[in-house]
């Protein structure tokens, strides 16, 4: 696991590594969100969660993200991992560390950033289930 | 001119390509070679209402103008997370 910033990998996260990167002698608050598979979605069992990506893509628009979180919230550091390939119940697929000087930036800034990354950033998933699998359309 | 385009999820598994090199017409927006690239491949034009673009690996819209060499990136509803 590389410790750059803006992150697409195969290999299973690490949430202390980001939190690491980002951690700052005069940033007094750190937030980290982390995602896991969950073994259900709209009623239906879950088994295994498939990710894709385009990778030539993806860690500039994690940049991009963390650029945006900069501008509006008081920050000092943000990481963005996340995950691809077959992942199973219960496994990270994406990590979103933030640091500031004080709290409420990294928490507004982390939740800027999965936000964002939910809504623009180029990763698709396929849900599959007993009964089949399905690409994973989480438009509101 | 000749562009690159890049298919995921859905498409990709339905063309069974991950790539396509193709020629469109000069003057072609990434909307409309799309249009033309469906006639070739039909399978193309599913959920094409609700594909977004990219050229050259940044997000576009239908009218963004394609040139020569180009990367276009069709991308289905996205679900990272």
């Amino acid at each position: 696991m590389s410790t750059r910033h803006f992150v697409l990998t195969n290999e299973p996260l690490d949430e202390h590594l980001a939190t690491q990167i980002i951690s700052h002698e005069g940033a007094g608050g750190v937030v980290t969100f982390v995602g896991r598979v969950r073994d259900e979605a709209r009623g239906h069992k879950v088994t295994l969660l498939e990710y894709e990506a385009y990778p030539e893509m993806v860690e500039r628009v994690f940049s991009d993200i963390a650029a945006e979180a900069r501008k509006q919230f008081p920050i000092t550091d943000i990481a963005i991992h996340h995950r691809v390939g077959a992942l199973e119940v219960g496994d990270v697929s994406v990590v979103i560390a933030v640091s500031a000087p004080h709290r409420a930036a990294a928490f507004d800034a982390c939740r800027y950033a999965i936000d964002r990354l939910k809504r623009v950033a180029p990763i698709w998933k396929k849900e599959h289930t007993p009964d089949g699998a399905v690409w994973v359309d989480d438009r509101p | 001119m000749r562009i690159t385009v890049r298919l995921f999820a859905s498409q990709r598994e339905t063309m069974g390509l991950s790539s396509i090199d193709a020629d469109v017409p000069d003057g072609s927006t990434a909307g409309s070679a799309l249009a033309f690239l469906a006639g070739a491949h039909p399978a193309l034009s599913a959920g094409a209402e609700t594909l977004a673009f990219a050229v050259n690996r940044e997000h576009a819209s239908s009218t963004t103008p394609l040139h020569d060499g180009d990367e276009l990136a069709l991308l289905p509803p996205v679900a990272g997370g």
